[in-house]
């Protein structure tokens, strides 16, 4: 979707502004949201996917006004909705009323909290041969799907160079859409910046992408 | 209730903000429903908090300045190569690790969400995450530069990975002059965590002993 999440190349947002010694968390709510989001993602509640679009989903003035891990809450109070995990008179209430449902893996148990301490695979056997090789002259397709999606827009209707063929991976725009893992090779697609920003661009800068097969045309 | 009362409370941790009241709220409700475990969520965060930070990805790099082919094998396949250090253990796949030379420089940003490899580098800094940086960074990497006090030369190819995906991008610094037979455990200690980002440069020999 074309959301307010998707901002690369958008005006407005001030400067950056490192934080020397940062915290880890700047409050201990934080790392209570972080903790609940990686165990019920263990339970198989819902992959990171859909995660990722919940939060796309929060309307863009919550999604602009709420901080990092505000916004974590809200896209994990609206899956737990959405899956009819907890209903709207428990969080009304802020206690259980219902009995829990089953979970697909179970409960994460303190003792095997490791497995969400490293990354899963996402790799996937080939459904057919890659379509590009590196160095192939491609097109970012000018598409604006309505549900989750990770092509970000400045790119779209660009053209590129593939640099790397990253493997077979599980697509998230059809994992979101509920047609499954629906693998599709990925890869490294780079951009000059005067492609991208127009001709006054930084001659210098070249920006890549990770994209998925689906995503690209031949030019 | 008196000022006396009100900073006593505080203190004692017994006034909570609206944040902590919902994510307990939240936090009673799915325990009770037996989907999380309160136990299983104190070690991911001490995890986090204690055992997974950019103290990994400085070891990383310190193996790869010192070990012509360890940088070859982090080069070719991250994952595995950083697999293979009894140090540091196994890595979630799709890592992947890019370069920096005299001609360019590499700098990783996620401009839709916050993709970041924390197995190596622990959770991002609050900058990676905002608005500012995920917006400017693709489009005036060298502007962001400066926000963090880095101007490169004019000449130097900026080159701005964007993680849309799963793969997940550790930069290799440059390793810095005078640093010619130190150790590795030395090394580790001039990697900064915005070194492995691209928003930094590892630090001067000057600077740590």
């Amino acid at each position: 979707m074309d959301g307010v999440h998707d901002m690369g190349g958008m005006d407005g947002f001030g400067t950056v502004e490192p934080e020397p010694n940062e915290p880890v968390f700047h409050a201990a709510w934080e790392s209570r949201v972080l903790a609940m989001n990686r165990a019920m993602g263990a339970t198989g509640a819902w992959n990171i996917d859909m995660s990722r679009y919940a939060r796309e989903m929060l309307p863009p003035h919550v999604y602009l006004n709420a901080s990092y891990y505000q916004r974590w809450l809200l896209g994990m109070e609206q899956l737990l909705r959405e899956k009819g995990l907890v209903e709207a008179d428990e969080f009304a209430a802020g206690r259980a009323r219902h009995p829990g449902m089953p979970l697909k893996r179970g409960v994460l148990k303190a003792d095997e909290f490791d497995r969400v301490m490293t990354r899963g695979s996402f790799t996937r056997p080939a459904q057919a041969p890659a379509r590009f090789e590196v160095g192939d002259r491609v097109r970012a397709k000018n598409i604006h799907p309505k549900s989750h999606t990770r092509l970000p827009r400045y790119v779209r209707g660009h053209v590129g160079i593939v640099e790397r063929i990253q493997g077979c991976h599980v697509f998230p725009d059809a994992v979101v859409s509920g047609r499954g893992e629906d693998p599709q090779w990925l890869y490294t697609v780079c951009f000059d910046a005067a492609e991208l920003w127009g001709a006054d661009a930084d001659p210098t800068v070249k920006v890549s992408i990770e994209a998925f097969e689906p995503y690209l045309e031949h030019v | 209730m008196t000022a006396h009362d009100h900073n006593h409370n505080h203190e004692d941790g017994s006034t909570l903000s609206e944040m902590d009241l919902r994510v307990r709220a939240l936090e009673r409700i799915l325990t009770d429903k037996g989907y999380v475990e309160p136990a299983a969520l104190d070690r991911i965060i001490e995890a986090y908090e204690t055992r997974v930070g950019p103290h990994i990805g400085a070891r990383v790099i310190a193996k790869a300045w010192s070990d012509a082919s360890f940088k070859q094998s982090l080069l070719e396949d991250a994952s595995k190569a950083v697999g293979t250090l009894a140090e540091v253990g196994r890595v979630g796949e799709h890592l992947v690790a890019v370069e920096n030379t005299p001609q360019r420089h590499n700098m990783v940003v996620c401009t839709l969400c916050s993709c970041y490899p924390w197995d190596v580098l622990g959770l991002p800094p609050t900058w990676y995450k905002s608005f500012a940086y995920r917006s400017r960074a693709v489009k005036e990497p060298r502007a962001v530069l400066a926000d963090f006090g880095i101007t490169l030369p004019a000449s130097t190819e900026i080159r701005v990975w964007d993680s849309t995906a799963e793969t997940r991008f550790l930069v290799v610094p440059m390793r810095p002059a005078g640093t010619d037979g130190w150790s590795e455990a030395r090394l580790a200690k001039l990697v900064t965590r915005d070194s492995m980002i691209g928003t930094g440069l590892p630090k001067n020999p000057g600077e740590v002993a």
